[in-house]
């Protein structure tokens, strides 16, 4: 196995240097194959992890570093397989998106390196066991995921995304750092163990200190509210299917690193459940409160992530509470709705941003407002959208469901038994995913029917060219495993339960609960398969019954009125219109608006812009604060060499100086001591 | 299987009920009680009209919606006798199921590219998500009150022991009676007679649909009503014997189409612009159904 995983990182690193010197042609084959080969690596280490073989090895690292401990347990090999299939769907589905930008060969191949480099340090993140290699690692995959979101750097507004997201993720890699410095610092090590240690040995509060530093630092990357505002910026700048990769598995690490931190910290979980459940419900439904609102159909889609994440994390919060309570059942359907749902959300959301790419290369507007009837020119990418935004809101026959379905029938169950306080979280909890729930459908249903149906906006379905069955075969895979999990969940029930055991402590998780939830999973999947066949025996029931009346066509009914325009039509922003004025004091929306008037009206226009209002006491506020306090020093940099000079000169003098000044200061105060 | 039976009684006579009682609230002659039945069955049978804008989804849309109200029927239970689907955590899957039928309700609606239908989806889709929290945190409270998870495991260990647990139920009736009263787009959200289409929700969503498609939803309309006076039935019936369980869900039904149709006769429609506030009493209601049972299990602190 330790072969397998240096021939993993190999690849990469000879991939990356024969890369430049190919021609464009072979650019794409040479990247797609060289992370095939590295998926199936990837797949075999994970797969054989599963069937019992246990990988665990060390490298002996350096003086500063440690021994390098290299594990791959149940959750990293879930993760990596996770990570791996969307990585691999996204490269195919890459080589076919990047075809519009074939005559920039330099950048074509920097992107597939950081790429190649973005997967293979996710998965060594899945694996390492060591602080100061995870946080270098991390940076490697910081720094590739930059490269690739600005792919198009010459955009103004992609490379500002592209900073800010270079920012926030080293806000990131500070938080972490700062974490395991201080476990450093307490124990003498950056080992993993070195965490359990610790935490065993101090204050309830100090533990829950120390989680709460590693959580902020995951949260970022995961996109957890009040921290996620950079990934509606960087989402939407990226190419799609970087789009994809990155709110599918990107942002996932940041749950693996939450998951793997409550592996090893030793604290009150239940402090931790209940702080984890809040956040995440507040998450899942600002999120998706945002969504409804955007106009930028990938800005939409990147705003799902975060309720997407907030779905996530009410599992997390639910399994903790469990393992609080040593409450066996809600440890297996908190933490196995937390683990489906991210390879869930993995599938789901990486199809609708793939597809949305699709909608991109053929119209070059992601405007939602201005498309309209594409399921004419695009068919195959409209269907698959529907897929995702049906399996997206969570309904049946689809996989979001049965992710969906744990945890809230771990909610269910928790309501009564554990004391007052849960059963009012409980509450608050159940109300937060059903508001989630009906508001994802009405993001969707704004989505998918504005973009595909109806008749077109403000392009032109001519100019429209006709679909190619290449730019969406690579998405079939993702349908076929969405719809797998949807019908048969038994199966990947089986898979998340070794995962979920390790969170069980000493005591393995009880058969019986795996078998009994296994048979309700098995229950739905079998009603999911009757809903189709039924939908089926339905709709063959009506082509029985017309088959003998006639089927004319005609225009849409006007309710009398003769002369209809696609401009009569609704639109996006009237679709939402009552939901926005619900909402309007929660957030902050600009709207500008001029009617028509007079007998001769001016053109009429209305516009909104949604923005952020956490973005804007969070971050805007504040850098506006320190833009104006640095702004009383402007006066330094007048763009004098003499003056620059003069500044080295005196900050190397006071280089020189503080310790001796520092000597007298201390001489001085012996001296007044004396006294 | 029964409960599917007697649903299936039920929604034959139920809308026919409604018109009846209200044509007599009003000194009209009216119709049979099977009249809007002679209708479904007539427009199952009849050609239909296309727009061009529309697509495939705009043909599909319909099935997909009766057949998630079927399936979803298939989980209500009748006291003792659980329905077809019954496991722990049914009632998420009958929410669900109902919201897939919904969502492809919405889409075709907006498919014809019409100002009127999209504004009835956009209504629509708002209500029902307003309307939702309300169905699950009744479910919720009786979920706490029993212990239980399913349709079937609540509604049969559901018993009346003390006078708060009566007003819960009575609770429980109001706000199933109003969520079916959103979900079929009923007066005082919406008026299906109205000659007006700016001021419907349901019924311009589904202008452009005719003959069997048509059919299809107006059925399904009838089925959906049946169903929620199925499920305000099981809050009465207990595990009662079969003898005494059958003619309390007829009587439930009746008594529940005939409310309607009082209801309708003697109130106009809400402003739209009030809907959402009414529909939000709905919530605050299912609140106190689960203040009623905190308070009955003694769990306050």
């Amino acid at each position: 196995m330790k072969h397998l995983i240096e021939a993993f990182n190999l690849i990469a690193i000879i991939t990356a240097i024969i890369l430049p010197l190919l021609k464009v042609k072979w650019k794409g084959i040479a990247a797609v194959s060289a992370i095939t080969i590295q998926v199936a690596l990837a797949s075999i280490v994970s797969i054989s992890v599963f069937t019992g073989t246990s990988v665990d090895y060390s490298y002996i690292g350096s003086y500063i570093t440690g021994a390098i401990p290299i594990r791959v347990d149940y959750l990293s090999a879930w993760f990596i397989l996770v990570i791996s299939f969307t990585f691999l769907t996204g490269a195919f589905f890459g080589m076919q998106y990047m075809k519009q930008y074939k005559d920039q060969t330099a950048n074509l191949s920097l992107h597939a390196i950081a790429y190649l480099l973005a997967y293979t340090a996710l998965v060594d993140i899945c694996i390492v066991q060591n602080g100061l290699a995870l946080l270098v690692v991390w940076e490697i995959m910081a720094l590739s995921s930059f490269i690739i979101i600005i792919f198009e750097h010459t955009k103004k507004d992609v490379l500002k995304a592209g900073i800010n997201f270079l920012i926030q993720s080293h806000l990131c890699i500070l938080f972490l750092t700062l974490s395991f410095m201080w476990v450093k610092i307490k124990t003498g090590t950056f080992d993993f163990t070195g965490i359990t240690a610790y935490t065993g040995q101090v204050p309830t509060l100090v533990s829950i200190g120390l989680f709460i530093f590693f959580f902020f630092g995951f949260a970022i990357k995961a996109g957890f509210v009040p921290f996620h505002t950079w990934l509606p910026l960087a989402h939407p700048a990226a190419p799609a299917h970087v789009s994809g990769v990155m709110s599918g598995v990107i942002i996932k690490i940041g749950i693996y690193g939450i998951l793997r931190v409550l592996l090893l910290i030793k604290t009150d979980f239940i402090a931790i459940g209940y702080f984890i459940l809040i956040i995440s419900v507040i998450s899942g439904l600002y999120g998706v409160m945002l969504a409804i609102v955007q106009h930028n159909l990938k800005k939409l889609l990147a705003y799902h992530s975060i309720e997407n994440i907030g779905i996530i994390g009410m599992g997390i919060g639910l399994g903790c509470l469990g393992i609080g309570y040593n409450n066996q059942p809600l440890i297996f359907l908190g933490f196995g709705g937390a683990l489906l749902h991210t390879l869930n959300h993995s599938l789901f959301k990486s199809l609708l941003f793939f597809t949305a790419g699709n909608v991109y290369s053929y119209v070059h507007s992601l405007n939602i407002d201005s498309l309209g009837g594409l399921i004419r020119k695009l068919p195959r990418t409209a269907i698959l959208f529907l897929v995702g935004s049906l399996a997206i809101c969570g309904l049946p026959p689809f996989n979001g469901f049965i992710s969906e379905f744990l945890i809230y029938i771990g909610m269910f169950k928790s309501i009564s038994g554990l004391g007052f306080s849960v059963t009012v979280l409980m509450m608050f909890a159940i109300l937060g995913l059903v508001l989630i729930g009906g508001l994802a459908i009405i993001c969707f249903t704004k989505a998918f029917s504005i973009v595909f149906l109806g008749s077109p906006r403000h392009i032109s379905l001519e100019d429209v060219h006709n679909e190619e069955k290449a730019s969406v075969s690579p998405l079939y895979p993702i349908v076929f495993l969405i719809l797998a999990i949807g019908l048969v969940p038994t199966l990947f029930l089986n898979i998340i339960s070794l995962p979920i055991s390790q969170y069980a402590g000493v005591m393995p998780i009880n058969a019986e609960i795996i078998t009994d939830y296994g048979k309700t999973l098995s229950l739905i999947g079998l009603y999911a398969a009757i809903l189709i066949a039924f939908v089926v025996l339905v709709y063959l029931l009506r082509r029985y019954f017309n088959k003998n009346t006639i089927q004319s066509v005609n225009e849409t009914w006007g309710c009398g009125y003769v002369g209809p325009t696609n401009k009569l039509q609704y639109t996006a922003s009237s679709y939402i219109r009552t939901y926005r004025k619900l909402v309007q004091p929660i957030f902050k929306i600009r709207k500008f608006k001029a009617d028509a008037q007079g007998i001769f009206p001016n053109k009429a226009h209305h516009e909104t812009h949604p923005y952020d209002k956490i973005e804007d006491w969070l971050i805007d506020k504040p850098l506006g604060l320190i833009r104006r306090f640095l702004s009383r020093f402007t006066f330094l940099q007048n763009g004098n060499v003499q003056a620059y000079i003069l500044y080295g000169f005196i900050f190397i003098t006071l280089i020189v100086l503080i310790p001796e000044i520092y000597e007298k200061i201390l001489l001085l105060i012996k001296f007044l001591n004396q006294l | 299987m029964i409960s599917l039976l007697l649903i299936i009684v039920a929604s034959l006579f139920f809308t026919g009920i409604i018109i009846r009682t209200k044509s007599i609230a009003s000194g009209r002659k009216g119709p049979g009680i099977f009249q809007p039945m002679k209708d479904i069955f007539r427009l199952l049978r009849k050609g239909a009209v296309y727009s061009k804008t529309t697509s495939i989804i705009f043909q599909i849309a319909p099935s997909f919606y009766f057949a998630s109200i079927v399936m979803a029927i298939l989980a209500v239970p009748l006291g003792n006798y659980p329905g077809l689907i019954s496991f722990q955590g049914d009632f998420i899957l009958f929410a669900y199921l109902l919201a897939f039928g919904k969502f492809f309700m919405i889409i075709s609606a907006l498919d014809t590219g019409s100002s009127f239908e999209g504004m009835g989806a956009s209504r629509e889709s708002l209500f029902s998500m307003l309307a939702e929290p309300a169905f699950f945190i009744v479910m919720g409270s009786f979920a706490l009150l029993t212990g239980q998870t399913s349709f079937h495991t609540i509604f049969s260990t559901l018993h009346y022991g003390s006078n708060i647990s009566y007003m819960l139920g009575i609770l429980a009736t109001f706000v199933f009676g109003i969520i079916a009263l959103i979900e079929n787009s009923r007066m005082p959200i919406d008026d299906p007679k109205t000659h007006l289409e700016l001021t419907m929700i349901h019924e311009v969503m589904i202008l452009d649909n005719s003959g069997f498609d048509l059919g299809l939803i107006l059925h399904a309309t009838n089925l959906k009503f049946a169903m929620y006076g199925a499920i305000i039935s099981n809050f009465f019936i207990g595990d009662l014997p079969l003898m005494y369980t059958i003619p309390i869900f007829l009587a439930v039904q009746i008594g529940f189409a005939i409310a309607i149709g009082i209801f309708e006769s003697f109130i106009a429609r809400f402003r739209m612009g009030h809907n959402p506030q009414f529909v939000f009493i709905l919530t605050s209601v299912a609140l106190l159904i689960f203040f009623g049972v905190l308070l009955l299990l003694q769990r306050f602190v």
